[in-house]
């Protein structure tokens, strides 16, 4: 076992981890915070999505020690100061951009370093950016447009339900 | 995954040192060795992993006029910094997905070769020399077939230098669901001729079509291709495409990798 430090959501953590100890299950196990999923755990679905150092990363594709001195963002990381919904969360929450919610975690995290990088995606650009991100329920559209709509450019507003 | 010691040397010379013992292994950005070891397709006793290496990382452009880029340097890396070889910087900022990209490196791309990936397409048509360290291996002596390299046990790539064409793009033809090259053709044109390699398509991994660079070196333009053609016999057959259908990608691609390079574009990634 060896130790690693870091820092997770702007807070200094540590632990004892097995070199082969995934950064996702050191999030996931060790610190109990279990909002970063792990979907295919094969590196393809990108449910694990959390920022190292700023870039996106599939937790579950890198080791807790390679991440040793890093600054790691999770979703618990992604609401704002108290409490409520951060904008690209609550673009998802008013576009129904998640159905089941289990790749809403990924989805957001990628969303969020998309818009990072590129403050006013395109729709394509938006498309390309979540290659690496799989949704079975949603069919994308909705996700596309949240992360359209935290970039603070116009999309359609959501349909409401009839009465 | 089967349990692993874990090394992290600063430095390539305890890299090395550390690469010395029996079934150790070098850990790149782990984008392929991970997934490969989650299936216990591997079974190291020691990974050492490269990531803190910073001698091994960025890119620059040494005094020949060629782009070097350190081993460690990740795909996303390569796609902002290698400007000055526009096709190059194109192909790495399609590699995978972002989040591959942020960790995948071009030492550990190489030093896989994948017979579907995209760098070693990149290396073999540029006519490449791929730095390790103790020795320099031209693209063309160093790869040998699928998942097989020149590189001997321990050895680490340190740096890849590209002489720059004049002309260049990558025409990658995407299998939609794993989205790495059913076929992909990159074409370089230098001042002494034309070379073309192609991934994704043979058996024997990587390979340089030389019919093709021999009619593109006289004429740069798509219709020097026609009439020409691979051997399909060679060619991967898989519930993807038959071999006859890769080696027809093969000059479709090509073509098309021509017209974009003769246009000054540097790629397209298409499933059509």
């Amino acid at each position: 076992m060896s130790h690693v430090s870091m820092k997770v959501n702007g807070k200094e953590v540590g632990g004892e981890v097995e070199g082969r100890t995934l950064l996702v299950d050191f999030l996931r196990e060790d610190l109990k915070m279990t909002g970063t999923h792990v979907g295919c755990d094969t590196s393809q679905c990108g449910a694990c999505v959390v920022h190292v150092d700023g870039k996106a990363v599939k937790a579950c594709t890198i080791f807790a020690l390679e991440a040793e001195g890093a600054e790691v963002t999770t979703i618990e990381g992604m609401a704002n100061a108290d409490g409520s919904l951060g904008v690209v969360q609550a673009a998802f929450q008013e576009h129904h951009g998640l159905q089941c919610g289990f790749c809403t975690p990924g989805m957001v995290m990628a969303g969020a370093a998309l818009l990072k990088e590129n403050p006013k995606p395109s729709e394509a650009e938006i498309r390309q950016y979540l290659e690496g991100n799989i949704c079975r329920c949603t069919g994308y559209h909705n996700i596309v447009k949240a992360i359209m709509a935290a970039s603070g450019q116009d999309v359609e507003p959501p349909a409401v339900a009839a009465e | 995954m089967y349990a692993f010691e874990m090394e992290r040397p600063q430095t390539i010379a305890d890299a090395v040192a550390a690469l010395k013992d029996e079934d150790a292994q070098a850990l790149g950005g782990g984008q392929t060795l991970i997934p490969t070891l989650k299936q216990r397709l591997a079974m190291p006793s020691k990974l050492v992993s490269l990531h803190g290496i910073a001698q091994m990382k960025g890119v620059c452009t040494d005094d020949d006029g060629r782009i070097c880029i350190g081993g460690a340097t990740t795909h996303q890396q390569v796609s902002e910094s290698a400007g000055d070889y526009p096709a190059l910087a194109w192909l790495a900022s399609r590699i995978g997905d972002p989040a591959v990209r942020n960790r995948g490196t071009i030492g550990g791309s190489l030093a896989n070769n994948d017979p579907s990936a995209c760098y070693p397409a990149a290396a073999l048509g540029s006519g490449a020399v791929i730095v390790t360290d103790n020795r320099e291996i031209a693209a063309d002596d160093y790869f040998q077939g699928m998942f097989t390299t020149a590189l001997n046990e321990g050895e680490i790539i340190t740096e890849v230098k590209f002489p720059v064409p004049s002309h260049a793009a990558y025409m990658k033809f995407i299998q939609p669901a794993s989205r790495f090259p059913l076929v992909a053709v990159f074409v370089a044109k230098f001042d002494d001729g034309v070379r073309v390699a192609i991934t994704g398509a043979s058996e024997e991994g990587v390979f340089r079509w030389g019919e093709a660079e021999s009619a593109l070196s006289g004429n740069f333009a798509p219709e020097a291709v026609d009439g020409l053609s691979v051997d399909p016999s060679g060619m991967i057959g898989d519930l993807h495409g038959t071999k006859e259908y890769r080696a027809h990608l093969v000059g479709v691609m090509t073509k098309r990798a021509v017209k974009a390079a003769a246009a000054g574009e540097t790629g397209v990634s298409s499933a059509h």
